[in-house]
């Protein structure tokens, strides 16, 4: 955790709905160290998955910037993997080719680059699939191709926006695992966003809270449980302790989640 | 269906031996309802078969004058005829204007609409004027067409590219426009150009949509051509109604109208096969 990876540096992202202009993103700075599992949580709508965008290089900020490495991102590029919640696969292609499409951009041949997607899909759990197509698949295993893909070409940073969010409990919890034993295995620089305070707890080397309505980092929360981790984890009193502190600091920026608050 | 061991080791509809109460409660929905394909098919011929009939019984018994409305065994000797005679020169002259005509618009309209359907400042560019003049009918193009270039072949194919090409652009911009963001960011982020993004994401993900487009518009082709035969030409299906009207056989225009009708309905479904050979994926839904 010595050197920083990613640096966000009093980012700000407006947009114009209508004619209002909505700061989605209000002056955040905060940095990821390599190797570091860091999540951003907080309620839908704060923010979280525009900054992940500009991070991506997806969106452009309105003032402030994103540092990779030391250097100023100015669109997206191949060091910043990235994950989407749903709907990211190419249904016209099969779950190898989809890894394989995005090793074009590597110097390899046409046989290696099979090799190395079906070793990517071993990590995974899905070398079996590796004909299939993306519809035939569910959603939790068109996520772990997701990953796969975006772990394929080996970027330095792996953005994740909500990638189980669309997923049903128990396919969640089970990603959450893979994923966890895939990050340890691997090691990798990673920004996480979600609004499942769990999941965030669970992955994380350090949970950011962002509020809602001006977007800005609340707290900045190190989780240093112990490492592998595993689902028992859960049940252990210092991670309830993170966890009620966390969901006290979402519910108290965003006044409407409190009981007898509003909705 | 089922859920525990017990409903999987004993149907639940074994049918006979329990007398079942008849069920009276609520009210089954009719609307959407599936149908199975043999009923499905049943329906249909008998629906054609009655349409015939109707026709039949008021040609011969209606007290209609038959060179008005000829009865259907009329319609069938005279197709009998045709088909000896000038049935697949016209077919064939028809066919290739079509032909022609539709893909020199395709040609240029995908690429156009796939632009427009990409690029703000292209569309900015050229969606007005293509939503004007799609509002033009084609129909009042037709004596233009004809002071403009006569009436050759050329003036054919004018008349179904006025036709046709406007409204695909604006059909094939809306086909790429619905291309999932997602696939497209994914693109961005492999560190794809614009180009690349264009090419291997962008055009095989609105590729089925394109298609669709190009079969419905292919059923429009057809008709202003037929449109552009009436009014001026040598031969082929609409001009063969033209010449029947001259000489009051009503029997032959329609064996040229059933004609037309069914060479449309076989382009169709050759479309909409050759579709989902080449576009499978597309039928399984979106991942």
């Amino acid at each position: 955790m010595s050197t920083a990876k990613l640096v966000i540096r009093n980012l700000s992202k407006d947009f114009r709905v209508g004619r209002d202009n909505v700061t989605a993103v209000d002056n955040v700075s905060f940095s990821i160290g390599e190797n570091e599992f860091v999540s951003v949580v907080g309620p839908s709508g704060c923010g979280k998955s525009t900054l992940l965008t500009v991070a991506a290089g997806l969106v452009e900020p309105t003032g402030g910037s994103v540092l990779v490495d030391g250097e100023v991102i100015r669109g997206p590029g191949r060091d910043r993997g990235v994950v989407f919640q749903s709907y990211s696969l190419f249904p016209w292609l099969s779950v190898r080719k989809n890894i394989e499409f995005a090793l074009r951009g590597e110097k390899l041949s046409a046989s290696d680059r099979r090799s190395r997607a079906i070793e990517q899909l071993s990590v995974v759990g899905l070398e079996k699939f590796a004909d299939a197509y993306p519809a035939q698949l569910s959603g939790g295993m068109r996520q772990r191709v997701a990953i796969a893909r975006a772990l394929s070409y080996r970027p330095s940073v792996l953005l994740m926006d909500e990638p189980f969010g669309a997923l049903d409990a128990l396919n969640r919890r089970a990603m959450q695992e893979l994923l966890t034993r895939v990050w340890e295995d691997h090691r990798l620089t990673v920004m996480f966003i979600t609004h499942d305070i769990d999941e965030a707890v669970f992955l994380s080397d350090r949970v950011l809270v962002m509020s809602a309505r001006p977007g800005r980092i609340v707290e900045d929360v190190p989780i240093r449980l112990e490492r592998p981790r595993r689902v028992e984890v859960q049940s252990t009193r210092e991670y309830l302790e993170l966890k009620e502190h966390l969901l006290a600091a979402v519910i108290s920026s965003e006044p409407t989640l409190a009981v007898g608050g509003g909705a | 269906m089922t859920s525990t061991p017990q409903a999987t080791a004993r149907p639940l509809r074994t049918g006979g031996h329990v007398p079942q109460p008849r069920p009276t409660r609520g009210r089954r929905p009719r609307l959407y309802r599936e149908l199975g394909s043999l009923a499905y098919a049943l329906i249909a011929v008998g629906s054609l078969v009655v349409l015939i009939c109707a026709w039949w019984l008021y040609a011969r018994f209606g007290g209609i004058n038959p060179l008005f409305l000829p009865t259907p065994a009329q319609v069938a000797q005279r197709f009998a005829d045709y088909a000896r005679g000038d049935l697949l020169a016209d077919t064939a002259a028809s066919f290739g204007r079509v032909t022609i005509g539709f893909l020199l618009s395709s040609a240029m309209a995908v690429p156009l609409g796939i632009l427009v359907g990409t690029m703000r400042p292209a569309e900015a560019a050229v969606e007005p004027a293509m939503g004007f003049i799609r509002y033009m009918p084609a129909v009042a193009f037709v004596p233009l067409t004809i002071i403009w270039i006569g009436v050759g072949e050329e003036q054919k194919w004018l008349v179904i590219w006025i036709g046709t090409f406007f409204t695909q652009v604006l059909m094939v911009m809306d086909n790429v426009k619905r291309v999932r963001r997602e696939l497209i960011d994914v693109g961005y982020t492999l560190g794809l150009s614009d180009l690349s993004v264009l090419l291997r994401i962008v055009v095989p993900a609105a590729s089925p949509a394109i298609w669709d487009t190009l079969r419905i518009t292919l059923g429009w082709a057809w008709t202003w051509l037929v449109l552009a035969e009436v009014v001026a030409a040598d031969d082929g299906l609409g001009h063969r109604v033209t010449l029947a009207q001259r000489y009051l056989q009503t029997d032959t225009i329609f064996v040229a109208l059933i004609v037309i009708g069914v060479i449309g309905l076989v382009m169709d479904l050759v479309m909409k096969v050759l579709g989902r050979r080449l576009f499978g994926w597309a039928e399984r839904g979106n991942a």
